[in-house]
């Protein structure tokens, strides 16, 4: 058995028995990323160098129990900046940009002795649902490689799933966690917004974006979590509350949870498939003991537009400092609006542009308050929807996606398709709480997500029930690569 | 009915400081207009005297002590810099400053 | 006399002196070697994110307070986009519709009459880099330090009708940020900038003529003559029927004229949103207390204290209170028990015309105010003689210290003793016994003669109204 299937607990337990090496560890991923990475194509940078010097360090200097990622093998999204290493957001404006400091949640990962593996894969500035907007490589999905591994962070979810790394970091605006890690059947967290330092993630939309962790078992995304939650004076909106031990929420029981279903989450638009395996999903928690009821999360269908406008607007904003002048690539000019213009079309995806044109019109002169204001008034009412559901339940559980895993170019050219896919995973962005994605079986061969949403800061009540759910579901989940052969 | 034309994307693409040749005008126009028809889904709703949401975080003044950190070493701090000169970053030159 | 009415409004921006900038822990301070103060966030490296400055909140809150506003009790700040490349992030973090403060006012006085102007908002934002043009053409240098200063923004109502109430607003202005300590307020570093709107209207008109927007006024002067310009141009077009465009214009101090710099359809679409990444402020009354108690006596009420409770004429309350370092040497004299009448004399004439011809402020002399109250009080004994009190000065001035000391240092007292004066003054008035004669017989001329040669003989030290009494009393015996 690959030894990242064992899980964090047990690898660190080994390391401090010295049954095996930091070492080893490193050895494992570089080995794994040899023999698969040529065809999932997870990573755009690699740390190779330091991360096999920082587990010798570790394996010289022996071991201390309360550092919480002991030498593990992490992945990092390339939209988090790394010190010293090259962080392109997977966009040719960044492609040489070296980064002067470490982002908070990097530092953490580092102080906790976690080693990074190198930079992965995503939309160009997180911008996309399906990985095929970077700028510099088309990431495939472990379980098939003609689908996609999802997005924005493709990548990490790929990466994970593909064994490469023991765990991974993403970032979240819309499902940018969730939704790749249902596409390849692994655990991906978007913690309530306010819960992780923000500071060091390359913004896209800054009231919506979170980093999160991306995993192969529940257990393991509660002791990453763990690592890069908490207030960060570098971030305002950072929040002033204590981050529990989540591992000790894992009991297994969840009798009497409160387990609230929206309609809406298992309605018009969602494949069967899918919903026959959420159904089943909530069949077994059920059976756990928790207390499931449908209700209706009424705005829901207006959370894609408005989250499109929201998030369009503030990246306009947060993107024009991609200009060629500090730093990044600039075009020849002798002009300087030539020079700007020049430097952000050359470098800029069109993705990208579609979303800074999209959102520099909704916030220009007369289209403010029609566009922007009736968006964010939009957001205050999908935010009540949830509210009041979670008054009465502990959790709201449905897919995290419509269907699973498409295909490479099938949504591709056809914008709003692709941003209707994210309808089950955008409103929990806007409102702000924190929801989780877990495997619930296959269909057709493809991983299903399973999505579980709480209560401001609740990530805890996630984590229990998720990890309740897990322990039971009773599938064990092994990418097929399909297609590898071909 | 279009909601968006030529010269509207032609005027947001020159606020955005982007440049798209004629083919692409026409794309954008098309792309944004069928994105700003679907946003127009909002306007079922009525969101009269409804508060809009800038910060689901119900916080407020975050603040820091006036104290002074290092700050970079100049080499360090234009190493990204594409053009510079004498310590400062070099752009074209700019006709009129105000 | 015009048929117009000019109506004047300003903007006025000034930089905060806090230690380090608005948003980054960098120094803000001025003159540094380019690029020496600055880190990822002021440079707006990808990630970074602002962590607001609470010293500069209360600059700005104590600077609005200070002008009468009224403080918002929830506040936000927002983001104005535009690119240039002394502006990293690209948008100015800044306040769109919620100031700190608003409605407040600023009193002046021109040509003796007092007057209210109108303080429409004050708000609080971020200062951009600055950009040094290359003389060869080749391109321009961007400096980065300045980036991030914290600055509050102060537009007046349109409320001043002549340029020199335009001045003398902005002297107030800049005399109250003085007061407050929350600014140098110096226009040649640029941490007091204007930018005055004007227009002109029939009298009579109440709606207000299309205005002009003025940059590049570098100082009050430029302010007054830019707008006095300004008046003349668009009086002009009206009257030969033509219609005043709105635009914004440059002034250009060689020429003493303004010129086009750029049309009205060249206006930006700022594209004003909420900052996300800041939390919202909530002022409290505690708050606003606190930076209320912490704002010192400001120049209006001085003025009106020195004129009334110490008695000093209108003129030197005004040019005393103009300058807060030159009002609290003034007030530390006389708390040492100074005449305030004379500490007044000294400091409007020998020591501003020092100060003047030697380009100092008060602050930079070594001179301190229980030195000047010694001297006014060492003349009012009679222990030196103003003459002598002139060559004390000069030392007072320049090397500061004790004047006590420096008259001891000298020999420089005054003689008053009789005997001594006696010993003196026979000689001389035995060799001039004629001058005395010629008194007596009424030739009033010969005591100024007589008085003269024995301050000569004394080399000043001899008290003059001693000598005066001594040579009547010895005419009287002849």
């Amino acid at each position: 058995m690959p030894l990242f299937e064992e899980g964090l607990v047990h690898l660190k337990k080994k390391i401090h028995s010295k049954e095996i090496k930091a070492s080893d560890l490193i050895d494992e991923a570089y080995a794994r990323i040899n023999e698969v990475d040529g065809k999932v194509k997870a990573f755009l940078t690699l740390n190779e160098e330091a991360a096999r010097e920082e587990a010798r360090t570790i394996d010289e200097n022996g071991t201390d129990e309360d550092t919480l990622l002991f030498g593990m093998p992490i992945g990092i999204k390339d939209n988090l900046v790394t010190k010293g290493l090259r962080t392109t957001c997977a966009s040719h404006i960044l492609e040489n940009y070296d980064p002067l400091y470490d982002a908070t949640v990097i530092e953490k990962v580092r102080t906790q002795k976690g080693i990074m593996i190198g930079k992965l894969n995503m939309d160009e500035f997180a911008m996309g649902s399906s990985t095929e907007n970077s700028g510099f490589a088309l990431t495939r999905n472990p379980w098939d490689l003609e689908r996609v591994p999802g997005g924005s962070s493709g990548g990490s979810a790929a990466s994970v799933a593909a064994g490469e790394v023991l765990f991974a970091l993403g970032s979240d605006t819309g499902g940018s966690i969730r939704q790749p890690s249902a596409f390849c059947g692994v655990v991906g967290m978007k913690p309530t917004y306010g819960r992780v330092s923000r500071f060091g993630l390359v913004a896209f939309a800054s009231s919506l974006d979170q980093v999160g962790p991306i995993t192969r078992t529940v257990e393991d995304n509660a002791y990453l979590l763990e690592t890069i939650a908490g207030l960060d004076r570098h971030d305002s909106t950072s929040a002033d509350v204590p981050v529990p031990h989540y591992s000790e929420t894992l009991t297994g029981d969840i009798k009497g949870l409160r387990v609230a279903v929206p309609k809406e989450y298992l309605g018009e638009g969602i494949d069967e498939a899918v919903k026959d395996k959420i159904k089943a999903a909530i069949r077994q928690l059920e059976a756990l003991g928790a207390v499931c009821e449908e209700v209706s999360l009424p705005h829901s269908k207006y959370a894609v537009p408005a989250y499109y406008v929201i998030a369009s607007s503030e990246a306009s904003a947060n993107l024009a400092r991609f200009d060629g002048v500090r730093y990044g690539v600039r075009a020849e000019s002798n002009d300087l609006i030539d020079m700007y213009k020049k430097s952000r079309s050359e470098g800029f995806g069109d993705e990208v542009k579609r979303r800074i044109m999209l959102g520099t019109f909704a916030l220009s002169s007369g289209y403010y308050d029609a566009y922007y204001k009736k968006a964010q008034q939009v957001r205050t009412l999908i935010k009540q929807d949830f509210e009041k559901v979670l008054e009465n339940h502990d959790i709201i559980v449905g897919p995290a996606t419509p269907t699973t895993a498409f295909k490479i170019g099938e949504k591709v050219d056809d914008p709003l398709t692709m941003y209707a896919n994210d309808l089950l995973t955008i409103p929990v962005n806007l409102a702000g709480v924190p929801a989780i994605s877990l495997p619930c079986g296959l269909a057709d061969g493809l991983p299903v997500g399973l999505q579980m949403i709480g209560r401001p800061f609740a990530e805890g009540t996630l984590y229990k029930a998720a990890h309740a759910y897990e322990q039971t579901a009773g599938f064990q989940l092994t990418p097929a690569f399909k297609g590898a052969n071909e | 009915m279009s909601r968006i034309n030529e010269e509207q994307v032609r005027y947001v693409a020159n606020l955005a400081r982007l440049s798209f040749d004629d083919d692409a005008i026409k794309k954008f126009t098309t792309q944004l207009d069928d994105i700003i028809g679907f946003a127009e889904q909002l306007n079922e709703l009525d969101t009269e005297g409804i508060e809009p949401t800038t910060h689901v975080l119900d916080m407020h003044n975050v603040m820091r002590d006036d104290v002074v950190e290092p700050s970079l070493p100049r080499e360090e701090a234009l190493k990204n810099a594409p053009v510079q000169e004498d310590g400062q970053v070099k752009v074209p030159l700019i006709m009129e400053a105000d | 006399m015009s048929n117009f009415e000019t109506v004047i409004g300003l903007e006025v921006h000034v930089e905060l002196k806090t230690k380090t900038k608005a948003f980054c822990g960098c120094a803000n301070e001025f003159g540094a070697p380019p690029n020496t103060h600055t880190c990822p966030i002021c440079l707006g490296h990808p990630g970074v994110l602002p962590i607001l400055n609470r010293e500069a909140v209360d600059f700005a809150i104590k600077a609005a307070l200070a002008l009468n506003c009224e403080i918002s009790r929830e506040t936000k700040f927002d983001r104005k986009n535009y690119f240039y490349p002394d502006n990293p992030k690209a948008y100015q973090i800044s306040q769109f519709d919620q100031p700190i403060g608003r409605n407040g006012f600023i009193e002046i006085e021109v040509d003796g009459k007092k007057k209210k102007i109108g303080v429409h908002r004050l708000h609080l934002e971020e200062d951009a880099g600055k950009l040094n043009h290359l003389a060869d053409g080749s391109g321009s240098l961007v400096d980065f330090n300045r980036v991030g200063t914290p600055l509050i923004e102060i537009v007046s109502e349109a409320d001043m009708r002549t340029p020199q109430e335009a001045y003398a607003y902005l002297d107030k202005l800049k005399a109250i940020m003085q007061y407050i300590g929350v600014s140098d307020v110096k226009m040649e570093e640029g941490s007091l900038r204007c930018d005055a709107n004007i227009s002109i209207r029939p009298y009579g008109q109440t709606e207000f003529g299309t205005k002009t927007e003025l940059k590049n006024l570098n100082s009050f002067a430029f302010v007054e003559k830019g707008l006095a310009y300004e008046e003349r141009r668009q009086e002009k077009i009206l009257l030969s029927g033509g219609v005043v465009e709105q635009e914004t214009r440059r002034y250009n101090d060689a020429t003493k004229t303004t010129t086009l710099m750029r049309g009205k359809e060249g206006s930006d679409d700022y594209r004003y949103f909420p900052e996300p990444d800041i939390i919202k402020l909530k002022i409290d009354q505690d708050w606003i207390d606190r930076i209320e108690a912490e704002i010192p006596e400001l120049p209006d009420s001085r003025q009106k204290r020195y004129i009334e409770e110490l008695g000093l004429p209108e003129y030197d309350a005004m040019v005393l209170t103009q300058v807060k370092t030159m009002s609290d040497f003034f007030e530390n004299s006389i708390s040492e028990g100074a005449d305030p009448k004379l500490v007044s004399n000294w400091l409007m004439g020998d020591v501003s015309a020092y100060l003047n011809s030697n380009y100092k402020t008060i602050d930079q002399v070594p001179m301190t105010p229980q030195g000047l109250a010694k001297l006014v009080q060492l003349i009012e004994k009679g222990t030196i003689s103003s003459k002598i009190a002139k060559k004390i000065f000069k030392t007072l001035i320049e090397e500061g210290g004790d004047p006590e000391e420096i008259v001891q240092a000298k020999g420089l007292v005054q003689i008053s003793d009789e005997g001594a004066l006696h010993e003196l003054m026979d000689p001389i008035l035995a060799a001039n016994k004629q001058s005395m004669i010629d008194y007596k017989n009424g030739k009033d001329r010969a005591l100024g003669f007589l008085v003269g040669q024995v301050m000569k003989q004394s080399h000043g030290k001899a008290n003059p109204n001693m000598v005066n009494k001594i040579i009547l009393e010895e005419i009287e015996k002849l």
